[in-house]
Parts: structure tokens; C-alpha cells; sequence
């Protein structure tokens, strides 16, 4: 647990003091992301910076799991806290494996056990140990870089890291290749985490709390839903953007927002019957399953056939699909995408759990809305 | 004070020397210009080329002065020009080629490839490319090759008194062989500050001759 | 992960191996020239048959010739890394970058005019031509070592500090191997110029090669003045080389453009 007791730090510049943080409290459970969000300057990373005392703060307390940071020597402070900034900082004379071992080094522990545990680290994102130990930073592409500078912060298992922008620096794509990662070792993990970022769509992803930030004051500290939902005045919400509707269809899954109770069609199904259903549940198209559940086609409700039709030869092919597991955004584009008015929620088996509508979604997003 | 009263009273011999000493290291670093730009420029053009001969130019420049000046002594005699100005000149033309060379290839070279390319699609021939674009922006570069090369053949010159090539050297081999410290201390001094005060000259030299545009960049 | 193995291809296949090739084919290019010139030249002259009765002193000689700068080039390695170190160092800072203004004219001044000044202020013999020598190879490694722990990013330095090192671990485990490079250029530079200088010190009275070289030119003695101008070229080419191998070898590849 992370807590922040008013804390400030006043600047003096030549132009007179600058209050870079200005009275900022918050509280952050154990094994949560809380992402600093905010324009540039506007004491986010100052903020960051004061909690493994690179800037001691003019005034304030911080508590780490309970413990004032002040009456800890800080250089003992900064091993036990994880810390990944945005020029990832590998440092270049040193393999792969080195890096990784750094802060377990200068605890002095066993230096077999923590060329282990580099390895088994370095598995965890991906890379294979016996090809990159041995190798040099600038023998890494920039998304190798990255995890091996995320896997470092890990190597003493601090019950704290604190990420500077850490994923600020690599292209887009692997950017969220990186993201999904670290959410998956996270899952495992549960580390306590402070994470800077500026930008709004990695906040709502990472965070299980975003404290948005404008010239050194706290605006709002709520989890990314709460905020979207409600923003707390007028800068919080322009600087959610106008759209910000749309980026709370990421915080929905699938499973919350599927219609379950729906009735689902055979191939060897009277058409009659197909008809009936599609009337009494007014959508456009009726979703047709095999035997096993698995979505095969769907029926739309000017298919016109002669009375002993089966719904099997009328049915057009099902042309997507969603996971139950995905997020809302994912499953709207796809209905955009494919002109799927109504879309087949799978499981893993790919069986038909659900059925997604526009009105569905819209409804899921004023329910949440309502739970706050 | 007696070193205070030898220097005035010989200002005149002084001046003379110190003309000697710049008309030496100017001469050849001149022709060394000439040589050493163009050859600097060529080997941008080949990786291998620019491998040898900046190889040979660094070997070159390690030859301690007065051991180049005694290689030289049997090559130039049989033409007469064992000792003297000519060996010295010769001396510093060569070893001026490293740093003349080194600079403009890795000037030349260093040169963002955009501003190559958006020359090149605005219909530059290579010559214009050269002429406009690439040599001012290596004349920086170059300028402080050319400055490393002047001030080191300022020491070297000092030593080419030793084959009779006259300059402020002589101040220091007569104040060495007479046991004279008012010689040497004159000598040392005005060798001295001659360095100093041509650097400064030609830093000022390279400011004017550098665009600019490229200020920024060049003020180290 | 499919990135990993891609780049991995690509790194196996980095160029390391092709410039080593490349990076020792040229100096072996170059020496076959030149014991080509000097094979022709040994079989048509009968100049080396003289050079060699001097070969009692070109060994005696030889040796101090070493020695002198064995003497001055490793006591200007000694203090010239520690005075740039504690130059780099925060607290020095408005000092330094004045001082370095300083050392960059000293560096201007002519070697031959450090030797007579220190001949001026310490007679002759070994004491000045060492000192002499030792101020002419210090400026480079303490710009170089100055410039260099500079050099090393911020970004650097912040997450090493970050991570929990004292300053001295910073120093020692981050600052000094990522300056490595740039010192050992430094040594490099100053070594050649001690090397190159070190047959001037022959004129303040301290011996070695450049006794053959002065006192053949003065007698018009040719083989003399090879004698000692041969050995005193080939010194010099060798110690750089050296340099250069060990700069190659001992820095770290992580951080060694070379490799």
C-alpha cells in the first residue's frame, strides 16, 4: 500500500518559487496500478520521483506498506522499490543478465541464484535465456530493451515499482504487445505500482486507479470507469476528450454486457419456426447453432422460402464472432466492421454463450454508469 | 629580468624568426589543404579505400618529427634538399594529411543522408551537391582539422631547427647548446604563444567561415 | 515471441565479425608494402650492414628510450584519470570547465618548448625530460577522461540511482566502464605524443634514441642517425598499436564501437 499524506514540493527557480506538487493525498491498495495522468509539467513525474526520494518533497509524508519513507535511508529505499523510466537506462556496459541482477547485486545475494532467476524472468517475457544473457543492450531491439528494463525492476521482487513512462518510447504496435504482457505478469505478480503516463488510452488500460493531474494538484483520483463516467469538473473532462464514452467501452467485457437469455436456432428447424423467434425477440437476424452450440449462420428476417424450408438453407454464414472475455470496444468495431446488427459471444470451445446488440451495449454503459 | 631584457632587445631577430615558423607550417599546410580535402572527399566513396588510407596517414602521424626528419635526410639528398626548409615543409605537409583527411571524410560522411537525398531530387549534379551542400556543411568539421594540423606543426616546425630550417626552434637549439636560459626561455615562450594565438586566429577563421545557419551546432 | 527470434537473426548476422575482417586485412595490407620497400631496400644498399655496428646502442640506448617513457607515460596515466574523475565530479563543476579552457591552450604549447621550460626550472637530466614529457601526456587523458565520464547520459545515471547505488557505486559500476572508451582514446592520443617527444629529451640531457638521431644529423653521419631514427619510428607505430589492441580487447563489447 501506497499512501501520500499533502504531499508538496516547491521549486525555487530564478522566477521565484514554483509549487510543482501542491498539496497531493492519495491511497493506493496493495497489488493495484495507479497511473499518474496528466500534460507535460504538470508535477506528475515530480510526484513520482518524491515517493523513492530522487526529490525529497518540501513538505508531506509518504507511507510505504505503512512505513514513513522519511525514516528509511534512502539508498536502502530505492532497492526495495522496483523503478523502470522511459530511456529504459540498460546500462551498456553490462550483459543482459548483469542488468537484470543489478539491484540483487548490490544486496549481495547469491550470485547463482540471481543469474537464475534472471533467466526464469527473461522467459516470462518471451525471450530465451540461453540466446540473450550473454548479450549486450545495444544487441537488443527496442522491444527487447524495454521488457528486459521492466524484468530488471522485477529481479528482487519489490512489493513496489514505480514506471516513469516506460513504455513511452516503443512504436505503437509493440507498445501494446508490451502493455498485454505486463497486465498478464501483473495478474500473477500483484505488485503495488505507480505508473506516469500522458497518455489516456494506456491509462484506461493499465490502471486500476488514474489520478489526472494539472499543475501540480490532484483533479481526480478514481478508477478509470468512475472517471470516464464521472468526471469531477470541466478540466478532467476536456482532457478526457469528448469521445470519452467510447474509451469506457475498453473497461466492459463482453460477459457483462451480452444478452443470455435469447433463443437460439437448428439447421434443421422449420423456417416457421425461425420466423417466430425472429418476431418475438425483434432483432434482424437470429443466430443458427450446431449440434456442439457452435454459431454456424444467422437468419435474417426477409428470408423469403417456401413453407417447408429449413432454417439450415437459409441461413447466411456467420461472418464474426466475439470472445466473452474480450472488451467492448473490440466486440462494437467488429459489429461496425462486419455489419453484425447482433453478434455471437463465444467461449473458449467456441460454443454460443450470448448475443450482442447495439442496444445491449448501450444499456451495459448505462448500467455501469448507475452501479457508481 | 635578464630574460625580459634579451626579448626586447632582439624583438626585431624574434619577428624574423616567428615569420619563418608561420611561412613553414602556412606553405604546407596550404598544399596539404589541397591535397588532403580532395582525398578526404574521394574515399567517401569506398569503405575499403577510406580504411587504408586513413590507416596510412595514422601510422604516419605516429612517426615521432625528428625521426621523419632523419628518414627523410637520405631520400632528399641525392636532389640536394637533405636539410633545411624543404624536408620541414615536407614534414608537415604529411603530417597534416591525417587530420585534414579524417575530418573532411567523417564530415562528408556524417552528412544527414535526407538533406543528400533532397539535394540529389531537386536535380544537383554530384558537383553541385558538393559545392553547395556538402562541403559547407563540413567546412566546421574541416576547419578544426585544419586548426589541429596547424598548431601541431607549430611544435613540429620548432624541432626542424634541429636540419637548419630556421624559426623559433633556433631560440631553443642555440639556448640548449650555449647552456643560455635567456635563449631558451625567449624560444619556449614565443613558440608558445605563437600556437596559442594562431589557434585562437583560426577559430575565429572557422566561426566567419561557417554558415550561419549551423552556429548552433558548430559552438562546441 | 516472434519479434524475439527475428531480431536475434539479425543480430547473429551484425557486422561484428565482417569489420573484424576488414579492421585487420588493412594494417596487413599496409605492412606487406611496406616490407616490400623495406626488402628491395636491403637488398640494394648495404646501409643496414652499417646501421647494425650501432646495435650496442641502439639496445642501451633502446632501454631508456622505454624506460623514460614508461616512466612519464605511466605516471601521466596515474594522475591524469584522477584529476579528470574529480573534475567531472558535480561539486567541482564551476571550476572545471575553466580549467579545462586552460588545458586546452596548454595543449597548444609545443613539447619542445615544455622541455626547455622544464630544463629551465629543473636542469637537465631524467628528473626535467620526465616531468617534461609527463606534462606534455597528461592534458589528453585528462580532457578525455573529463569528457568522457561527462559524456555518460543522464538517463543513466538517474536509473542507476534510482535502482539504489551509493555514489560510488554509480562511479565505479556506471560512470567509469561507460567512459572507458573514450579514456582509452585519451591514452591512446597522449602515449603517442609522449613517444613521439620522447627522442627530445635527448637535447636536456636524458639520453635515449634521440642521442643517435641529434648527433647523426650533426655529424652528417647517415647510419647513425638511422640507427636511432628506425627503432625510434618502429617504437612508436608499435605502441600504438598496442594501445589500440588493448582498447579493443579490455573494453567491454557492450560499449566498445570497435566491436
Amino acid at each position: 500500500m501506497i499512501r501520500l499524506e499533502h504531499l508538496t514540493k516547491v521549486f525555487n527557480t530564478p522566477n521565484g518559487p514554483v509549487r510543482a506538487v501542491d498539496d497531493v493525498s492519495l491511497e493506493l491498495p496493495e497489488g493495484e496500478i495507479c497511473v499518474l495522468l496528466g500534460p507535460s509539467g504538470c508535477g506528475k513525474t515530480t510526484s513520482m520521483k518524491m515517493i523513492n526520494r530522487l526529490i525529497e518533497p518540501t513538505s508531506g509524508k509518504i507511507y510505504i506498506n505503512g512505513r514513513d519513507t522519511d525514516a528509511t535511508d534512502p539508498i536502502q529505499l530505492r532497492r526495495s522499490i522496483g523503478y523502470v523510466i522511459q530511456q529504459i537506462g540498460l546500462f551498456p556496459n553490462k550483459t543482459v543478465a548483469d542488468n537484470i541482477c543489478v539491484v540483487p547485486d548490490l544486496l549481495g545475494w547469491d550470485r547463482k541464484k540471481t543469474r537464475a532467476r534472471a533467466a526464469e524472468l527473461l522467459e516470462l517475457v518471451g525471450m530465451d535465456p540461453a540466446a540473450f544473457m550473454g548479450r549486450y543492450p545495444k544487441e537488443l531491439s527496442g522491444g527487447q530493451q524495454q521488457r528486459v528494463g521492466v524484468i530488471r525492476a522485477l529481479a528482487a521482487d519489490p512489493p513496489v515499482m514505480l514506471m516513469d513512462e516506460p513504455f513511452g518510447a516503443i512504436d505503437p504496435i509493440n507498445r501494446e504487445v508490451i502493455q498485454d504482457e505486463f497486465l498478464r505478469m501483473q495478474q500473477a505478480l500483484r505488485k503495488t505500482i505507480i505508473f506516469v503516463s500522458h497518455d489516456l488510452d494506456e491509462a484506461v488500460k493499465m490502471a486500476d486507479k488514474i489520478a489526472i493531474f494539472r499543475s501540480g494538484r490532484l483533479e481526480q483520483f478514481a478508477s478509470p470507469d468512475r472517471l470516464l463516467a464521472n468526471p469531477a469538473n470541466s478540466f478532467v473532462e476536456s482532457f478526457l476528450g469528448s469521445d470519452r464514452a467510447l474509451k469506457r467501452l475498453r473497461l466492459v467485457r463482453v460477459a457483462e454486457a451480452m444478452l443470455t437469455e435469447f433463443d437460439a436456432l437448428r439447421g434443421d428447424d422449420p423456417h416457421a419456426r425461425g420466423k417466430v423467434v425472429l418476431e418475438e425477440s425483434g432483432l434482424p437476424f437470429a443466430i443458427v447453432v450446431d449440434e456442439n452450440g457452435r454459431p454456424t449462420g444467422c437468419l435474417a428476417g426477409n428470408a423469403e422460402a417456401g413453407v417447408d424450408a429449413k432454417v439450415g438453407d437459409l441461413a447466411r454464414p456467420v461472418r464474426a464472432t466475439i470472445s466473452t472475455d474480450a472488451d467492448l470496444r473490440l466486440a462494437v468495431a467488429s459489429m461496425f466492421a462486419q455489419d453484425m446488427p447482433v453478434l455471437p459471444c463465444v467461449d473458449d470451445g467456441g460454443r454460443l454463450k450470448g448475443i450482442l446488440t447495439y442496444r445491449s451495449v448501450v444499456k451495459s454503459l448505462a448500467s455501469a454508469e448507475a452501479r457508481e | 629580468m635578464d630574460i625580459i631584457w634579451f626579448m626586447t632587445g632582439n624583438l626585431g631577430l624574434i619577428g624574423e624568426h616567428a615569420l619563418r615558423h608561420v611561412s613553414i607550417v602556412f606553405v604546407a599546410v596550404g598544399i596539404a589543404v589541397v591535397t588532403a580535402v580532395p582525398i578526404g572527399i574521394a574515399i567517401t566513396q569506398s569503405k575499403a579505400a577510406a580504411d587504408v588510407v586513413l590507416y596510412f596517414a595514422s601510422m604516419m602521424i605516429t612517426v615521432p618529427s625528428i625521426a621523419l626528419f632523419g628518414l627523410m635526410i637520405p631520400l632528399l639528398s641525392p636532389i640536394g634538399y637533405g636539410i633545411g626548409y624543404v624536408p620541414a615543409v615536407i614534414a608537415v605537409i604529411l603530417y597534416s594529411q591525417l587530420p585534414i583527411i579524417r575530418n573532411t571524410y567523417t564530415a562528408i560522411s556524417n552528412v544527414d543522408p535526407a538533406l543528400r537525398e533532397a539535394a540529389v531530387g531537386m536535380g544537383m549534379s554530384t558537383f553541385q551537391r558538393l559545392r553547395q551542400v556538402e562541403i559547407p556543411l563540413a567546412i566546421p568539421v574541416i576547419m578544426t582539422g585544419i586548426r589541429t594540423a596547424v598548431v601541431m606543426n607549430i611544435g613540429v616546425t620548432a624541432i626542424a631547427a634541429y636540419i637548419g630550417a630556421g624559426g623559433l626552434g633556433t631560440f631553443i637549439s642555440r639556448g640548449i647548446s650555449q647552456s643560455d636560459p635567456r635563449q631558451l626561455v625567449t624560444g619556449a615562450v614565443s613558440v608558445s604563444l605563437l600556437a596559442i594565438a594562431i589557434d585562437l586566429i583560426l577559430l575565429l577563421v572557422q566561426k566567419l567561415l561557417t554558415s550561419k545557419g549551423l552556429v548552433e551546432e558548430s559552438r562546441q | 515471441m516472434s519479434e524475439a527470434t527475428t531480431a536475434s537473426v539479425q543480430v547473429q548476422k551484425s557486422p561484428a565479425s565482417a569489420r573484424w575482417v576488414t579492421s585487420i586485412r588493412t594494417p596487413v595490407l599496409v605492412w606487406l608494402v611496406i616490407a616490400l620497400a623495406v626488402a628491395i631496400w636491403i637488398s640494394l644498399s648495404d646501409m643496414p650492414a652499417e646501421i647494425l655496428t650501432y646495435r650496442e646502442d641502439i639496445i642501451y640506448l633502446g632501454g631508456q628510450h622505454v624506460e623514460l617513457v614508461a616512466w612519464s607515460g605511466g605516471l601521466a596515466i596515474l594522475t591524469g584519470v584522477p584529476i579528470g574523475a574529480l573534475l567531472s565530479r558535480p561539486a567541482f563543476q564551476r571550476v572545471s570547465e575553466a580549467l579545462l579552457q586552460g588545458f586546452n591552450v596548454g595543449a597548444t604549447i609545443p613539447t619542445l618548448a615544455i622541455l626547455a621550460l622544464s630544463m629551465t626550472l629543473l636542469g637537465i637530466g631524467t628528473v626535467p625530460a620526465v616531468f617534461g614529457l609527463w606534462a606534455a601526456t597528461l592534458l589528453p587523458i585528462v580532457r578525455n577522461t573529463y569528457a568522457g565520464l561527462r559524456a555518460v547520459p543522464q538517463h543513466l545515471i538517474e536509473a542507476a540511482c534510482g535502482m539504489g547505488m551509493t555514489p560510488a557505486q554509480m562511479f565505479w559500476r556506471v560512470e567509469l566502464p561507460n567512459a572507458l572508451f573514450v579514456i582509452f582514446g585519451g591514452v591512446r592520443t597522449a602515449l603517442a605524443i609522449c613517444v613521439g617527444s620522447a627522442p627530445l629529451v635527448f637535447l636536456i640531457g636524458a639520453g635515449g634514441l634521440g642521442e643517435l638521431i641529434f648527433t647523426g644529423i650533426a655529424l652528417d653521419e647517415l647510419p647513425m642517425m638511422l640507427a636511432g631514427a628506425i627503432p625510434t619510428a618502429l617504437l612508436a607505430v608499435v605502441t600504438d598499436f598496442t594501445v589500440g589492441r588493448l582498447q579493443y580487447y579490455l573494453v567491454p563489447r557492450g560499449i566498445n564501437p570497435l566491436r
